[in-house]
């Protein structure tokens, strides 16, 4: 059985571990079953491409129901860098790549990766400051086009 | 579920994948290969035989494994196998499905 999904184009929007990973993960899988992918960093998203930052992301403990810390708590101070200790040791133990290397894996398996421009002026970022495997700023309208065939799925993360 | 190839019976796994590697031989792998429109170099081949030591050594396959394997980069892999490399590339070597989602 073959499948009817062409291409996969991912739009993040925010800077938590899960969602950059939520992001990752789906986009080398489509790779994997011969899906093209792409995805859009916009927003917070692009914290997970700016090469000072992208190794620093963190779990979100604050309005995260799934972490069972209470909210009262999560907002500790030190809460989240725990938390993300321990979400890393669990993922470096089903080898899952460092935030870095799973960029330079996409690129390497074709996906392509995107900045937002309006994000980008906003965060008065430059092309130094994100990373060396972004294949370019796009506008939306831009990102848009890239959606060029049947089978083509558009996810907000 | 049996399969013929190369003029030998095999048992095979719902989606083609063989189901014990000491079936497996050259003559299958280029079959094999072939259905999936491929035709085997001798970088092939090396993968191939990487991927049945993997296997043998009980290492799980992944994508990140090939990027430290030392044997090929992933660009090359996706050259090698083209519309999902680790799926086809271990149905050549006749070895299990990986299950790994990275």
């Amino acid at each position: 059985m073959s499948t009817k999904v062409k291409k996969m184009l991912f739009i993040l929007s925010k800077a938590t571990i899960e969602n950059a990973y939520a992001a990752f993960v789906m986009a080398n899988g489509a790779r994997m079953e011969g899906i093209e992918s792409e995805i859009f960093f916009t927003f917070f998203g692009l914290e997970a491409i700016q090469k000072k930052k992208l190794e620093h992301l963190h779990v979100a403990t604050v309005g995260n129901p799934g972490m069972h810390i209470p909210t009262m708590l999560g907002g500790l101070p030190g809460m989240e860098a725990l938390a993300t200790t321990m979400m890393k040791k669990e993922m470096e133990k089903l080898d899952m790549p460092p935030v870095g290397e799973f960029l330079e894996i996409l690129s390497d398996s074709g996906c392509k990766l995107w900045a937002c421009k309006l994000a980008v002026d906003m965060f008065h970022l430059k092309k130094e400051d994100l990373i060396d495997e972004l294949d370019g700023i796009l506008t939306i309208g831009d990102f848009y086009s890239r959606a060029d065939q049947e089978g083509c799925q558009l996810l907000f993360i | 579920m049996d399969l013929n190839i190369a003029g030998i019976r095999l048992d095979v796994t719902e989606d083609g994948y063989l189901t014990d590697l000491s079936q497996w031989n050259k003559e299958i792998a280029i079959e094999i290969a072939k259905e999936n429109g491929i035709e085997l170099t001798d970088k092939h081949w090396e993968v191939l035989y990487w991927i049945q030591d993997q296997v043998k050594n009980d290492v799980a396959l992944s994508v990140r494994g090939i990027k430290k394997s030392g044997v090929l980069d992933i660009k090359e892999f996706y050259e090698l196998f083209p519309g999902g490399p680790l799926k086809i590339s271990t149905k050549i070597a006749g070895v299990p499905k990986p299950k790994s989602c990275i």
